[in-house]
């Protein structure tokens, strides 16, 4: 589903250039649930947004599902990110003048989802999540762990094929964060392709799979041993 | 994301930003409220000198003595002293095809007394036929009599105003009153009629005009109104008065004819230019309105960066930010074009009633043009910022960078 070639990120940093992710190769199936770790500015989210395609990486290919995405015009990313990828991010990004239901609403209104059909699957959604009675409460009123949930209940409203999510549990506590990563192991029971980005090991510990990313390297895959015991 | 969504959305962001919203709204209202209300007092005059010109009757041709048209033809060739209007001049013209009617005007000053009321005013000598020339109204009475075509008779009408100075509420009619050095039976009140062409008609005595050729020892007419058949064969009427008037005067064209269409279409040309400008000026407002939105998209851009990259990241595209932000703008300069149109209107009824003789009235035209630019300024100035937004990068936007 997800195919890295070589794909490399460098940021201008001052006069030199700062290589965040070294030219990578990595594949993702569909259906698979892995989870990303390594330091602090090891190239976690960067990695994360270019699989997102939010970003454009400097070298290398990318090709999601079969389709290589360098010659993609942005109007076609923004589709592609519409459609096909639930994003959740370390810093929940609510918009705080809206409600958690009609955060959850963004989703469904840009990709143009007709009025009438978005309240049902956003119910359905906040009720999936243990939401539904504080849906018409603002992110400023919900706790954070409410509030991650909240994002997720926005990125995967659109039942997207790919769920990318950067730390969703940095700002939980060890309950609030196990109820989340309860609530992605279900989604990926049910077939949604997640990719987590997470420093806790306990919780990389619970993915089939798990990669280590060091100084924008993947140092570590374990693949093998992970699908095989699946 | 449809239009419906757009305009939620946008609703949901200015209440939150209640004030600067309202202020921005308040800027846009006070520009298209004074294009509305500048317009308004252009539009006012025309309606007012058009009214008055209609009242005197459209099918109207005003001799005056002394050619005052600078044509470029030759120079008079005795000097330049025209010969006087006369009666006489007036009653020929009377008998010509095609006009309906002749009244001469003799006009002169003279203290109009009764007892020991008295009042300088002025004093209209004329025939019968200025009644329904100029279609003057009687309150009492009736206008002079056909017997003072032609002769001197010692009746007069008075303006409404100078009979209640003369008579403080007692009935005039048939009174005696003392114009200069004489005595007028009163046979008639005006109706209030309002000013016609700066003469004050409520202010002044009509006395046949052989009676004032006496009075005031002179036998220049001041001019003569013509009142033609209609106006298909204005021109012929015209030529044959120009024609007569000259074999009168020896063959010196010495008269200025003053043809009321001509004569309404220059005013009108010239308040309708003058309106227009008014209203140019006034949308100077709403440019300054403009830039106003400007910077208010400009800070709103700076402040929701986070948000540009939320909805960016979650799908949004170029297109769709930059809609939403021209909406936003467009949406306060739709409620700013209605409060200003509300506001400009109101301000029109409100000097209706202080001014109620003059007809304010603002354009239709101008209604729509002041609520075509504030939209147009609204998308034109938030397109910039617009733009920025749109061209944000999702990863930086969300971290809240540039
Ligand atoms: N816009 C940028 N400009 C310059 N350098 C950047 C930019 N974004 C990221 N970097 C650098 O790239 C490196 C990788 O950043 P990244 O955000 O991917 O780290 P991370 O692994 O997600 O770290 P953390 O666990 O703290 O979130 C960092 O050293 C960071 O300084
Ligand atoms: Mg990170």
């Amino acid at each position: 589903m997800i195919r890295l070639d070589a794909v490399e990120k460098r940021y201008q940093l001052g006069a030199r250039p700062f290589t965040a992710l070294q030219p990578t190769d990595l594949e993702v199936s569909a259906g698979e649930y892995l989870a990303i770790t390594g330091p602090s500015g090891s190239g976690k989210s960067t990695l994360l947004n270019l699989i997102g395609l939010l970003d454009r990486p400097d070298a290398g290919q990318y090709c999601l599902d079969g389709q290589a995405t360098e010659n993609l015009q942005e109007e076609a990313r923004a589709a592609l990110r519409r459609r096909y990828i639930g994003f959740v991010f370390q810093a929940f990004h609510l918009v705080a003048r809206l409600s958690a239901f009609e955060n959850v609403e963004l989703p469904l209104m840009l990709a143009g989802v007709p009025r009438r059909e978005r309240r049902p699957r956003i119910e359905a959604v906040l009720a999936r999540i243990g939401l539904s009675e504080v849906a018409e409460h603002r992110p400023g009123q919900l706790s954070g762990g409410q509030n991650q949930r909240v994002a997720i209940a926005r990125a995967i409203v659109m039942n997207p094929r790919l769920l990318l999510a950067d730390e969703p549990t940095g700002n939980l506590d060890q309950a609030a964060g196990a109820a989340v990563v309860e609530l992605l192991e279900g989604l990926n029971r049910d077939g949604m392709t997640v990719l987590m980005v997470t420093h806790n090991p306990e919780l990389a510990a619970r993915c089939r799979r798990r990669i280590r990313l060091v100084d924008g390297c993947i140092v570590e895959d374990s693949p093998s041993w992970d699908r095989s015991t699946a | 994301m449809g239009p419906v969504d757009r305009l939620s959305f946008n609703a949901q962001l200015l209440k939150r930003h209640r004030v600067r919203a309202l202020l921005l709204v308040l800027t846009i209202a006070i520009g298209v409220a004074s294009v509305v209300m500048l317009t308004a007092v252009g539009e006012g005059a025309r309606r007012y000198v058009v009214r008055e010109f209609s009242a005197l009757g459209s099918e109207l041709l005003i001799i005056l003595p002394g050619r005052i048209e600078t044509s470029g033809g030759a120079p008079p060739l005795y000097g330049t002293t025209p010969r006087d209007l006369t009666l006489e001049d007036a009653q020929a013209l009377s008998l010509l095809s095609g006009v309906v009617r002749v009244a001469p005007v003799l006009a002169g000053t003279a203290r109009v007394s009764r007892g020991a009321r008295a009042r300088d005013v002025v004093i209209i000598g004329s025939t019968p036929a200025l009644f329904p020339v100029r279609d003057l109204r009687l309150a009492q009475g009736r206008g002079l009599p056909a017997a003072a075509a032609n002769r001197a008779q010692p009746v007069c009408v008075l303006g409404d105003t100078l009979a209640r100075a003369l008579f403080d509420g007692a009935s005039p009619m048939y009174q005696w009153v003392r114009i200069g050095d004489r005595r007028f039976r009163v046979i008639g009140v005006l109706q209030t009629a309002g000013e016609h062409l700066g003469m004050d008609l409520r202010d002044m005595a009509v006395i046949p005009a052989r009676s004032a050729e006496q009075l005031f020892d002179t036998q220049s007419l001041f001019r003569i109104l013509v009142q033609l058949e209609g106006p298909a064969q204005q021109a012929a009427v015209e030529a044959r008065v120009r024609a007569l008037i000259r074999e009168r005067h020896d063959g010196e064209d010495d008269v200025t004819l003053i043809s009321q269409d001509a004569l309404l279409a220059t005013f009108d040309r010239i308040l309708r230019m003058l309106t227009l400008i008014l209203g140019a000026i006034a949308a100077i407002s709403l440019v300054v309105a403009g830039v106003l939105i400007m910077n208010l998209s400009l800070i709103s851009v700076a402040q929701r960066r986070a948000e540009i990259g939320l909805l960016k990241a979650l799908g949004a595209s170029a297109r769709q930010v930059r809609r939403l932000f021209l909406d936003e703008a467009l949406l306060l300069a739709a409620l700013g074009a209605g409060a200003g149109l509300l506001l400009g209107e109101a301000a029109v009824a409100v000097a209706l009633r202080l001014l109620p003789q003059f007809p304010f009235a603002a354009p239709l035209w101008a209604d729509l043009a002041a609520v075509a630019v504030a939209l147009l300024c609204g998308a034109l100035f938030a397109w910039w910022p617009a733009s920025q937004a749109a061209r944000l990068d999702p990863v930086r936007a969300l971290r809240g960078l540039a």
